[in-house]
């Protein structure tokens, strides 16, 4: 084919750009909106169908409308403990402290949530919550607040870009310059001209063969980011969620929501055992989502798994009305896909690769990352979560920090000088090098490479590692790095699927060699990261987070920084916990 | 990604759609079946093995996020929701969707709806600011508007939209349930009916059902959101020619949905 085929190069600007249109980039256009500057947003799906809408269970705020006990202190508290201290104190702080407020907000735009019988907003249990704290309207809570969020930009005057994949940053002087993407229903580019960009591009689940992601997950934000001079932090802090559909194949990996367990759902081996008593005897099901993952994992490894290698989570106990009002979408999603009716059968569930605790170091209170003009919000960003995330985390985070990081994208756009305008040598550069898998005749295939790197990955770096595991799999993921230097696809620009995974498989290559080269470097097992060859937490861990660059060559290089310590203020709300189970604490 | 070692029976045939807005043709796949195995899990394979470029949305595969809709044999459907073995031994004729402009293979440019959604003002519109005290039946009463996962099927459906074309003068049964919502959510203050009458054409729904029937999240449309706001404008307005139209467009088929002319794109 002719590579000087031409291809339309649309030129754009904004004061300030977001990738991704989830609930982190959504908010973080309301708010840049809201500060009088112009914003575009793109996706590579439409307009609302980011993986926000996805979310069943809730958003965690300590309002405490169910437990007149709960306040910000001790969500500060859990959430620290459930990231194994391994978190961004001041992060916590500034999502347990301004959750609250930015839900009500949500309530002010539109959304409803369910309520109690004093009518305001009703909060159920969640795995290691100390008290009944996440907001939800029956299970599908990420759905309301993406559209509440959507149909507030929807009349902010923000422009949207549905369909259009950024595939290079551009760095003028040190700074953010621009954006090249191109839109897949017409197959041009687009050349996003901007002082400023905050990622919200989500997280990069499709790394693994079961997953509750979707194809959208490929981590592109984290990737570019990286490559124009971020820092990223705790790659090797992956969640599997406990409780994935097994079978039949094509569902494995879809999510069973944590609600299940919230409301009451138990989860029992092939012998009949409500196993969770031998792993967390306090608070069985509900305990974090590491501790339950790995329960199941080792059921099946001792050989009480289910038919299909899992364990049956069993809620009938509660009654069909009960389970009609507050797991509508489950029931159908069991009834029309697995032909199981959870009011009266068990759901055979296992661990599903589900979020991704690392991501881009900024900085708390702006969102800020090491590169001048780039911002990152959402589950592509790390240090909130720390070793572990707690259900109901993600949704306050996309909130508290989309906002934080629009208002930070905005004060700096505002002072910015106008970057100088990026230079079509370079366009025509990035242009040259993605058309490269049209142009190839023959080459490896891009599904077939995906699928290779997701076997890869869950065999060598999945819920249990091992250093020997690990550096087999780098090894393996090396040869695929040179595979993918020779993928081929047919067809052109206009909405090529094919394509456009062979793009993809960049940001999943980089990110995998990032997760193994991370996991390798944290001898021991804290929170998600569980290391057969290293079993236990070793204190001297826990005062360092992992972290990756990338040189101009683009090698990776691996290194540690200290964990952020928690003020004096902080450090007093941790001081009684001293290692011990916070359940049914009294906050003070 | 589904592999055929996965243990298969059979094998099925699969007539997908192939081509852009200006022409196109019905191109055969042949697929091994799994247990439980969707249209869409079917599509993946054809993308692995066969197509690596064959156009078609998606995002959950659950049903949730409204990506994936197409008309399967004629019927607007979710490709992830809809099983290979509801159809038994029958052929199986994957389609775009037939109301809006295909873009290439089954994607379709859903884009009028996104833009209809923007003329709808006003927004939510509160009088007063949260806390808000609601009752549980109250959010019950809007929660099922709520429910919608913007798949269009119920657009694709309408023969006022698929039929009559009438895209100028009726925003269609989605962006109703949109109004709906709206409307009827207890702290909004905010008055459509003009709109509604006006441009949003409401007066134009001849009751059909069609476009409840193929809801994939089993919102009664028709019933309670449509019939409502139909009241309201009546309250204020009496119409007579919006009836005569409304006559005038009676779908032609009884059938649920019209069946597309295949092909002819
Ligand atoms: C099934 C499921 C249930 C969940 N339930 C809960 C829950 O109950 N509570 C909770 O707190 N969390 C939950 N989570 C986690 C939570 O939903 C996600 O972590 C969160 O929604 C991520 O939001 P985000 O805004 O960071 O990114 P996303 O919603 O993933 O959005 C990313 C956006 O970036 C865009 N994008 C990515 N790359 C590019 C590119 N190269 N160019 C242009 N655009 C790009 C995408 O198109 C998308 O619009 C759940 C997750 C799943 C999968
Ligand atoms: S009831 Fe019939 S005419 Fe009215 S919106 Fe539904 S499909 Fe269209
Ligand atoms: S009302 Fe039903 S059919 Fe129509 S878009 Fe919403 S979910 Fe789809
Ligand atoms: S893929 Fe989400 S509805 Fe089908």
């Amino acid at each position: 084919m002719n590579a000087a085929r031409k291809y339309a190069v649309e030129s754009l600007s904004y004061d300030v750009l977001v990738i991704g249109a989830g609930g982190a980039g959504l908010r973080a256009a309301v708010a840049i909106s809201d500060a009088g500057l112009s914003v575009g947003v793109v996706s590579k799906s439409l307009l609302g169908k980011a993986h926000t809408v996805m979310a069943e269970g809730g958003v965690a705020a300590a309002m405490a409308h169910v437990d007149a006990d709960d306040n910000w202190e001790v969500h500060f508290r859990d959430t620290m403990k459930s990231g194994h201290f391994i978190n961004n104190a001041r992060m916590v702080e500034l999502l347990t402290t301004e959750a609250p407020e930015r839900v009500l907000e949500l309530e002010s735009w539109g959304a409803v949530f369910d309520r109690t019988p004093e009518g305001d907003i009703m909060q159920r249990a969640f795995g290691a919550h100390s008290y009944r704290r996440l907001c939800h309207v029956g299970d599908h809570t990420g759905k309301e607040l993406l559209r509440t969020l959507q149909n507030r930009v929807t009349h902010l005057g923000v422009t949207f870009y549905p369909e259009v994949i950024v595939t290079r940053l551009f760095l003028i002087d040190g700074r953010i310059a621009g954006a090249l993407a191109y839109q897949r229903r017409d197959g041009h580019f687009l050349l996003f001209q901007t002082r400023a960009v905050v990622l919200a591009t989500g997280g990069w689940g499709r790394l693994y063969a079961t997953s509750s992601n979707s194809w959208e997950s490929t981590g592109d934000g984290t990737a570019l980011a990286v490559t124009a001079g971020a820092t990223l932090s705790d790659m090797e802090m992956v969640q599997f969620h406990p409780t994935g559909m097994v079978w039949p194949p094509g569902v494995r990996g879809l999510l069973v929501t944590e609600g299940v367990r919230g409301e009451g759902g138990v989860l029992v081996n092939a012998e009949g055992r409500r196993f969770m008593a031998d792993y967390d005897a306090e608070r069985m099901e509900l305990s974090s989502r590491d501790v339950v993952a790995r329960a199941i994992y080792r059921e099946v490894q001792a050989g009480r798994g289910t038919p299909h290698g899992g364990a049956w989570l069993d809620i009938t106990a509660r009654g069909s009305d009960f389970i009609n009002r507050k797991l509508p979408s489950m029931r159908a999603q069991f009834l029309a896909l697995a032909d199981v009716d959870i009011t009266r059968q068990p759901m055979e569930v296992a661990p599903t690769c589900h979020y991704m605790m690392g991501g881009v170091r900024v900085d708390p209170d702006t969102c800020t990352t090491a590169v001048p003009g780039l911002f990152a919000a959402g589950e592509v960003a790390a240090g909130l979560h720390g070793a572990n995330r707690l259900g109901g985390n993600s949704l306050a985070d996309l909130l508290v920090f989309g906002k934080r990081s629009g208002e930070g994208a905005a004060a700096f756009a505002r002072q910015a000088p106008s970057p100088p305008a990026v230079s079509t040598r370079q366009v025509q550069a990035e242009i040259d090098r993605v058309l490269k898998p049209l142009e190839r005749v023959d080459g490896p295939s891009p599904y077939q490479l995906h699928s290779d790197l997701q076997q890869l990955m869950s065999h060598h770096a999945g819920l249990a590692r091992t250093g020997s595991a690990l550096s087999e799999g780098l090894y393996h993921l090396l040869e695929l790095r040179e595979q993918a230097r020779h993928l081929a696809v047919p067809g052109g620009t206009l909405y090529n699927p094919g394509w456009n995974l062979a793009l993809d498989l960049d940001a999943l290559l980089l990110l995998g060699e990032a997760i193994i080269d991370s996991a390798l470097e944290r001898t021991e097992s804290r929170g998600a990261h569980f290391r057969e060859d290293c079993p236990a937490e070793d204190p001297a861990w826990a005062q360092v987070n992992v972290v990756i660059t990338q040189d101009e060559e683009g090698a990776l290089h691996v290194g540690t920084a200290p964990v952020v310590p928690p003020g004096p203020r902080l450090q007093h709300i941790l001081s009684p916990l001293d290692g011990q189970s916070t359940a049914g604490r009294t906050g003070s | 990604m589904i592999e055929a070692s996965a243990g298969h029976d059979r094998e099925q045939v699969l007539y997908v759609y192939r081509g852009d807005s200006d022409h196109g043709q019905e191109v055969a796949y042949r697929v091994p079946v799994v247990p439980g195995m969707v249209v869409l899990d079917a599509l993946h394979f054809i993308q692995a093995h066969q197509a690596p470029d064959l156009a078609v949305r998606w995002n959950c595969k659950a049903a949730h996020c409204g990506s994936c809709s197409a008309e399967i044999n004629g019927q607007p459907r979710l490709l992830c929701k809809t099983r290979l073995d509801e159809y038994g031994a029958d052929d199986l004729h994957v389609q775009p969707l037939h109301t809006f402009p295909v873009i290439r293979d089954l994607v379709t440019d859903v884009s009028w709806n996104y833009e209809r959604a923007q003329d709808l003002v006003p927004a939510f519109h509160p009088d007063e600011s949260p806390p808000f005290h609601l009752q549980q039946w109250e959010v019950d009463r809007v929660e099922e508007f709520h429910r919608c996962i913007e798949c269009f099927l119920c657009q694709d459906a309408c023969h006022v939209l698929r039929e009559h074309g009438l895209f100028g003068q009726y925003w269609g049964p989605q962006l109703m349930v949109r109004v709906a919502e709206l409307e009827m959510h207890p702290m909004d203050t905010g008055n459509r009916t003009a709109l509604l009458h006006g441009a949003a054409g409401v007066g134009l729904c001849n009751v059909t059902h069609c476009c409840s029937d193929v809801c994939p999240e089993g919102i009664e449309i028709t019933h309670n959101a449509i019939i409502p706001l139909k009241e309201r404008v009546a309250d204020q307005y009496y119409d007579p020619v919006g009836e005569w139209l409304h006559k005038l467009i009676r779908p032609k088929a009884k059938s649920a949905v019209p069946a597309p002319a295949i092909q002819d794109r």
